[in-house]
């Protein structure tokens, strides 16, 4: 792929050579050799991202307007759409997802933030702290997931979470038994694991905010706080929308915490995401179309939400 | 670690070498420290000795701080009962697979788009950043139906390790980091190299790869812990017990194994990636704060 040995590749041999082709054919054949360049580097990552996205993507909306049965496929209109949404657990798959999404985001959103400014202010122990925040991210899921769910959230007084309620006067809790706790519960589970990503953006962010601008802040007699909301946050203000958009998008695929820590659905549904409900559909119920429904539902939902996200984020500007 | 040369933050250091100021920071700094370790070590100390305990030993009121009788058995039930070798030999190479696929084809694709820049390519990082948008888990019904049957060449992908490596080649988040990361490259590089003769895939490999290093770690990184975390694209597309990734294996065997078993063999599933990331928390560390994302 060596360009240079190409006649007519550089123009920087213009001074020596005496140029037999004329200088405009000569840039409109760079320019055309550095396309097909170009295109040569971009295309394996292109035919992954058709194959496994792109294409994906189309397929999703199409077969959730087919069925498949017995091999033969048929359009049948807005049927899937029907039963998806004729699900008894639809409501609720909703319904907890959402939860989850805003308990998650009071508890998983502001938490990280706060931890990172209070990280950055550190002189010590700052490696050790950020390797411990750090450390559950690294966990496979499903092995942090049985450790809460055998170890943690055991209903009896043996486990870890009772026996520290216990120990604190606090009264104990039946956590994934519990219809009122399985939420909040799996919350805990899914901030503790994810938490550390977040620490680090922010802490990469907040680095990045020059030391001039506390210290005006500080000379116009700001206190802490004010310092806080008038440089920290405008400061890291991209990132921090980046970040919260990024985490709804998260948690409202909310899956693996219900599989594990509530066998799927939890008690009286409690625990059933939309998610879970498209893992049924598409494998249990054998319905993929009903599934793909679903999972386009689900699409409109986020796509929306970010829409009105990206109309709010304007206009505050 | 004290380094006083740094620029300052929220609170100047020399706030915090006096009176006042001194004794807040050295409290608070005791009980984050403590804190954390109990938050964030904790957990994972339950967890080790949590394996070791008898299954009557687990359900004990209250819970006993270290197993009054040890039993290691218990790992190795799970290491030989849920054949833990093999299903962590598979996860290896998956995660390794992965990784190698994306450092060639995503750093090249990046690449292209930062430093090449073809006609279309904003167009094409256009629609690879769209894919951002969409959740993978939207997209989980429709892919698995693709891997199943592959469109053009009508084969199926399930099994094969091929069903996780080129799915995590369409990984636009990577793709922006390091297109991002190239875009800081100054200009005047790019073009020396050019008027030295470099053509675009020497200039790649040998001014534009060295620089990046640290972005390449943090990549790596994402890939290999991604496919190591990965569940539910695993569960579905490697269902045969020989071919399983580890957590899918342990989900799998959670239902008949007691719980202590259970446990230990999710230690064993832990600790690849534990030592993985002692080893390289370096780069992870000062890769996402140096060049990773900055603004």
């Amino acid at each position: 792929m060596a360009i240079a040995t190409v006649p007519g590749a550089g123009i920087d041999v213009g001074s020596q050579a005496p140029a037999p082709v004329d200088p405009r054919r000569a840039r409109r054949n760079r320019r055309l050799k550095d396309n097909l360049t170009g295109y040569a580097f971009l295309i394996g990552a292109v035919i992954c991202f058709a194959f496994f996205s792109w294409y994906p993507m189309i397929r999703g909306v199409v077969m959730s307007f087919q069925r498949t049965r017995a091999g033969e496929t048929t359009w049948v209109g807005w049927d899937n759409y029907d039963r998806i949404i004729n699900d008894p657990s639809f409501w609720t798959a909703w319904q907890n997802t959402l939860y989850f999404t805003v308990l998650a985001l009071v508890l998983g959103y502001a938490v990280p933030f706060f931890l990172a400014v209070l990280l950055n202010e550190f002189r010590h122990a700052k490696g050790y702290l950020r390797i411990l925040i750090y450390l559950p991210v690294m966990l496979p899921p499903a092995s942090a997931l049985f450790l809460f769910k055998y170890l943690a959230y055991d209903p009896s007084d043996a486990g870890l979470f009772n026996s520290i309620l216990k120990g604190l006067g606090l009264p104990t809790s039946q956590w994934m038994q519990s219809t009122d706790m399985t939420m909040p519960a799996m919350v805990i589970a899914s901030t503790w694991m994810n938490m550390g990503g977040a620490v680090l953006i922010y802490l990469a962010a907040l680095q990045n905010i020059p030391g001039e601008l506390y210290e005006a802040a500080e000379l116009d007699g700001a206190g802490l706080w004010r310092r806080i909301t008038n440089v920290t946050i405008p400061q890291t203000r991209l990132i921090l929308s980046l970040m919260a958009m990024l985490q709804v998008v998260a948690t409202m695929q909310l899956f693996i915490e219900p599989l594990i820590l509530a066998n799927g659905a939890g008690s009286e549904d409690s625990a059933t995401s939309v998610v879970y409900l498209i893992y049924q559909h598409g494998f249990f119920q054998n319905d993929l179309n009903g599934a793909a429904a679903l999972g386009v539902i689900m699409l409109v939902a986020l796509i929306g939400f970010s829409a009105v996200y990206a109309r709010l984020n304007a206009k505050q500007d | 670690m004290a380094q006083q040369s740094e620029t300052r933050s929220l609170v100047s250091f020399a706030q915090l070498q006096r009176g006042r100021g001194k004794v807040i920071y050295w409290t608070l700094l005791t009980v984050v420290v403590i804190l954390f370790t109990l938050v964030f070590i904790g957990p994972l100390y339950w967890m080790i000795t949590g394996a070791l305990k008898s299954s009557p030993e687990l359900a004990q009121t209250p819970p006993t701080l270290w197993p009054a009788d040890p039993q290691p058995e218990n790992y190795s039930d799970a290491w030989n009962r849920l054949d833990l070798a093999k299903l962590l030999f598979n996860t290896f190479y998956y995660a390794v697979g992965a990784l190698a696929f994306q450092l060639v084809l995503d750093t090249a694709a990046a690449y292209a788009l930062s430093k090449l820049r073809p006609k279309l390519g904003n167009l094409i990082l256009g629609m690879m950043l769209a894919t951002l948008m969409i959740p993978a888990m939207v997209l989980i019904i429709p892919q698995y139906v693709t891997v199943i049957d592959l469109p053009i060449l009508h084969i199926s992908l399930i099994d094969s390790p091929f069903s996780i490596w080129l799915p995590a080649v369409a990984n636009a988040f990577n793709i922006f980091l390091l297109k991002r990361f190239f875009d800081s490259i100054p200009e005047d590089l790019m073009s020396a190299a050019r008027m030295d003769g470099a053509g675009s895939m020497r200039t790649l490999w040998s001014i534009v790869l060295p620089i990046s290093r640290p972005i390449l770690g943090v990549v790596s990184i994402f890939a290999v812990t991604a496919v190591w975390k990965d569940f539910l694209w695993p569960k579905l597309v490697m269902p045969s017990p020989e071919t399983r990734t580890i957590s899918v294996g342990i989900y799998a065997f959670s239902g008949g194994t007691p719980q202590n078993v259970v446990v230990a063999a999710a230690v064993i599933a832990a600790i690849p990636t534990i030592v993985f990331f002692l080893i390289f928390q370096r780069s992870i560390m000062s890769g996402l704060t140096a060049g990773g994302l900055k603004e």
